[in-house]
């Protein structure tokens, strides 16, 4: 170890070791005092995220960058580790979360030790614990070895806490489906590396950015290294093993994988593309823009059809995957085309999307794990009513979706906007292709931004609003303090964000400063009140004035309406003088997005039928009728299924090969053995 | 500080003056309908008294009506004021538009409607699931194709801010842009689809099959009702005054002297009367469309907002 490391990276493993002991914490957990010990694991988390938060703020907010090397494992293969404004920036959002879901998880886990389908919980604390390492570790990686290993400790893991709860045969699937996806990717991603280590002659982080890269190597990297991450992010159409494992991780894991794993996955993009690969070409943009325009319609499509909160959600993710990677793209187009000032716009509106969507998203899964918690339900169309149950869960929900569809005053909305501020500035190039597709992506950013608010309204109005749809709901209860605090802490910082955009840029400069050499001055100069990412004239938004004006209007309404008025009476719903209402009157989430699922028909394959059993009398009566739905993503029929096959018959083709045999095994060494040497000689 | 105190001042008398006004528009919509469909016609007050009835009535609630039903209307009602607070009426050069551009205008609205849909859920009944779902259908549809007409003209003034947009257009003069047109089609569309008029939507029915924009608040009275009307009523009138002040912003004053905001007042009176007029012309002759042809209606309107960003990208740029 070097003689003088900086604080920050000391902090950092600090954290690290303290994620470490929280996992080993949960596996004494076993023995003696589970309660205690299980608590002082996510104790230890809680350090850890905090230890995180103070590493990454600390080098943000001072723009440092500090380096460390150790001699670990082979000889000649020296860790070097890093830490810089954009490792910074991403171990925060990692933090926030972590330490989100130390104070939830003591009450929720507590639930899977429970019952009859009782889990042991000593892997799940160990597992969580290494997840959360892995992606500690490998943000403050300095090369190409480091990164990889911590890279796969978190897919790895990522694995075992989907596969968690492995009674559930499409749990395990799910599980499978992921861990194939993490491997394609994971060995794209290495050719990427591959490629760069060739060109810079080693595997450090520093070689690399001075390797000299013809352009077509330079796109060929990039391309590996964005299919990669890609996968990890769930970019359409590498998309398919996103909402099958989201949802069946237990919740807090499912925020901890929505809202920070899948961002890794856009930490490597930005890393490699800008940092490591380095002159950012417009055609990689082109490519990104496309990709991620395709990814948020759609992923914002299918979340409309489901019926599952959790899986909604998990499609959500891929919907904002997809407008981070607008971002990214237009900031890409604009620097290649030369217009830093634009290109860095671009990126922040990007990065400021990512740390939005880890904590709404991160808010709105532990939501749902509340919901479960407490209902055991994870179906829309069995809730209902949850607003007079749980209120304070359901006030911080709602936070969650209103952040989420983008609505003032808060983050989501900042992000988008700056989103847009960007694609408006496309007269600025001079290519006609490209003048012509950013309207466009804008056009489905706004569609995109429209269908989002439908879905949430869905996910709210039906779970959280009208009447009880099953016994269980209606008895449900608010959830404990530990998993509101939790909620509450990403719930605030939603609208801090949201009303503070001016002082979260600011913040951020020191990263556009390490990656494209330009911030963004003019969007603070007028004070923290404006936001004005161009100049005044061009556009502004004062979120604080915004809030300001909603609270005033409430406040002042009620006050001025309320004076003097009779007291208020409560009386039936308007039921058009049939008698009393039922809950099966209201609507389903089926029934609330049918209009949306014909307008848009063709985007999934829809199978739909209706059984009738009628009276053969006279008169045909029909006795009973049975609706169902299901919308299939036509990625998964027409992509996968096909590959799947495939491989399966190419398999089945030289299957003959394995007789069983031992003989048969050695003969094979034998030639191989043999042709190797023949090459090398 | 003094003129800028003096600029606050206006900008906040303008807000005033635009949500005082905004029943008045929609009592002369009445009255100029009542007129040409050969029937009596009320007082262009009406509104107003309607207005004052509902706030003095005594508020009944539906059983299970939450927190949230009684916090929607004071919410819809914030975010509609906001939106008007920004939308030059008399006056450009204000202050308050550097609060909210053209987009978060636009995500104003959005807000009022995710919380209206939300309010229509929230009692339970199946009008007030059918309002909420199809206004969001409706809404998803009409609110890109708005976005996409403001972003055209955004882009030929390189501004977002309606003010500077607006004073932009006048000063650059009667310029005929094709992309202008394509984009003044798509905004008058999606607004008769926004304020919930003839053939999208129709305010004057209670009718389950027909019902939009009614159903989700058909829950609501009192002076929670009056809000919700009120905040439609100046929704209307941002959406004309939107049309007429960038489209034709002719006589709208560029500084605050007496006599050019007294042009000012006049010119938009004029302006908004005849929009009125047309939109009623336009209601009287034409039903209204079954729902599953309303998509096709906005899709039209998002195509033609698309094919004017795509005109000004192509043909006009350097003008």
């Amino acid at each position: 170890m070097s003689a003088t490391i900086g604080t920050p990276l000391l902090l950092a493993y600090g954290a690290a070791v303290c994620t470490l002991l929280s996992g080993a914490v949960s596996l004494l957990a076993v023995r003696r005092h589970p309660d205690f010990l299980h608590f002082g694991s996510f104790l230890f988390l809680f350090c850890s995220g905090a230890g995180s938060i103070g590493a990454g703020g600390w080098t943000l907010l001072a723009n440092l960058t500090v380096t460390d090397r150790f001699q670990l494992g082979l000889p000649w293969l020296d860790w070097h580790l890093r830490i810089d404004p954009l490792s910074g920036f991403f171990l925060v959002l990692l933090g926030t979360l972590v330490v989100a879901i130390s104070l939830y998880g003591p009450s929720y886990t507590r639930e899977f030790g429970r019952g009859k389908a009782a889990q042991p919980l000593p892997p799940l604390g160990v597992f969580t614990a290494l997840f959360v390492l892995g992606m500690q570790m490998m943000l403050v990686a300095d090369d190409a070895l480091v990164f990889m290993i911590f890279w796969e400790m978190m897919s790895l893991c990522g694995y075992f806490l989907v596969v968690y709860q492995h009674q559930h045969a499409a749990n395990r699937h799910a599980a499978f489906l992921y861990l194939l996806l993490a491997h394609v990717g994971a060995l794209v991603i290495l050719l990427s590396f591959g490629v760069l280590a060739a060109f810079g002659g080693g595997l450090t982080f520093d070689q690399m950015r001075a390797a000299k890269l013809s352009p077509l190597w330079a796109t060929i990297a990039f391309g590996c290294a964005f299919a990669g991450f890609g996968t990890k992010s769930g970019m359409v159409p590498l998309h398919v093993w996103l909402p099958d494992a989201h949802p069946v991780a237990p919740s807090h894991i499912s925020a901890l994988m929505s809202g920070a794993m899948i961002k890794m996955g856009i930490y490597g993009i930005v890393r490699l593309s800008y940092d490591l690969i380095g002159n950012v070409r417009w055609e990689w943009g082109m490519v990104v823009l496309i990709v991620g325009t395709a990814s948020s319609l759609l992923g914002v499509l299918y979340a409309l059809m489901q019926h599952d909160l959790k899986r909604l959600l998990a499609y959500h993710s891929i919907e904002n995957i997809g407008i981070i990677l607008m971002g990214l793209g237009l900031s890409m187009i604009f620097i290649g085309s030369g217009h830093k000032m634009l290109g860095t716009l671009g990126l922040v509106a990007a990065l400021y999307h990512t740390i939005n969507h880890a904590l709404f998203k991160g808010l709105l899964f532990l939501g749902a794990g509340a919901v479960l918690y407490r209902t055991h339900a994870r179906d829309l169309d069995q809730m209902g009513g949850l607003i007079h149950r749980m209120p304070i869960t359901a006030f911080l929900f709602l936070v969650g979706c209103v952040a989420i569809s983008a609505l003032p005053p808060f983050n989501g909305f900042v992000s988008e906007w700056l989103t847009f501020q960007t694609a408006l500035q496309g007269p600025a190039l001079k290519d006609g292709l490209l003048r012509t597709m950013i309207p466009i992506a804008a056009a489905m950013l706004a569609l995109t931004g429209a269908l989002a608010a439908a879905c949430f309204v869905k996910a709210f109005g039906i779970a959280f609003l009208g009447q009880p749809r099953t016994r269980r709901v209606a008895r449900a209860r608010e959830v404990p303090v530990g998993m509101l605090a939790g909620m509450g802490l990403l719930a605030l910082l939603c609208l801090l964000l949201g009303v503070l955009p001016t002082t979260m840029i600011e913040a951020m400069a020191p990263i556009t400063q390490l990656l494209v050499h330009d911030a963004l001055p003019s969007a603070t100069a007028q004070g923290w009140l404006w936001l004005t990412p161009i100049s005044p004239q061009v556009a502004s938004y004062s979120a604080p004035f915004v809030l300001v004006a909603i609270i005033l209007v409430f406040g002042l309404g009620r006050l001025i309406l309320k004076r003097g008025a009779e007291p208020t009476r409560r009386a039936d719903a308007w039921d058009c003088g049939f008698g009393h209402l039922t809950q099966r009157m209201q609507y389903t989430s089926t029934a609330f997005s049918q209009p949306i699922r014909r307008v848009f028909r063709g985007v999934w394959k829809v199978e739909e039928h209706i059984e009738t059993l009628a009276d053969a009398g006279s008169i045909p009566r029909v006795t009973s009728l049975h609706y169902s739905v299901h919308t299939h993503d036509w990625a998964w029929l027409k992509g996968y299924l096909p590959i799947g096959r495939t491989v399966l018959a190419a398999a089945n083709r030289i299957g003959f090969i394995q007789t069983g045999n031992i003989h048969t095994y050695l003969k094979f060494s034998f030639v191989t053995l043999l042709t190797f040497l023949w090459i090398v000689s | 500080m003094d003129s800028q105190l003096i600029d606050w001042v206006l900008a906040a008398a303008q807000g005033l003056l635009f949500i005082a006004a905004a029943p008045l528009l929609a009592g002369w919509l009445q009255r100029v309908k009542c007129h040409l469909q050969n029937r009596g016609a009320p007082s262009v007050w009406q509104p107003y008294r309607n207005l004052s009835k509902l706030m003095g009535k005594r508020m009944v609630l539906a059983e299970n009506a939450s927190w949230l039903f009684r916090a929607t209307p004071y919410i819809v009602f914030g975010a509609t004021l906001l939106a008007a607070a920004v939308v030059p009426l008399v006056a450009v050069h204000l202050p308050t538009a550097a609060i909210a551009d053209m987009i978060v205008l636009v995500a104003f609205f959005a807000l009022a409607r995710f919380f209206t849909a939300l309010a229509g859920l929230d009692i339970g009944t199946a009008f007030g699931g059918m309002g909420a779902s199809r206004e969001m259908m409706v809404g998803a549809l009409a609110e890109p194709a708005m976005l996409m007409a403001v972003f055209t003209l955004s882009m030929t003034a390189n501004t977002t801010n309606l003010s500077v947009a607006t004073e932009y257009l006048l000063h650059a003069g009667l310029v005929l842009r094709p992309s202008f047109l394509f984009a003044l089609l798509a905004l008058a569309m999606v607004a008769v689809a926004e304020s919930s008029r003839v053939p999208v939507d129709n305010p004057a029915t209670h009718l389950e099959l027909t019902m939009l924009h009614e159903a989700m608040i058909l829950e609501y009275g009192g002076r929670h009702l009056a809000l919700i009307e009120w905040a439609s009523q100046i929704k209307l009138m941002i959406y004309s005054v939107f049309i007429v002040d960038l489209y034709f912003p002719l006589g709208i004053a560029t500084d605050f002297s007496a006599a050019s905001l007294a042009i000012g007042v006049v010119a938009v009176t004029a302006k908004l009367m005849l929009l009125a007029v047309l939109l009623v012309v336009w209601e009287t002759v034409l039903a209204k469309m079954r729902l599953f042809r309303v998509p096709q209606f906005l899709g039209f309107a998002f195509m033609l907002s698309l094919l004017g960003m795509l005109t000004h990208v192509v043909l006009e740029t350097g003008i």
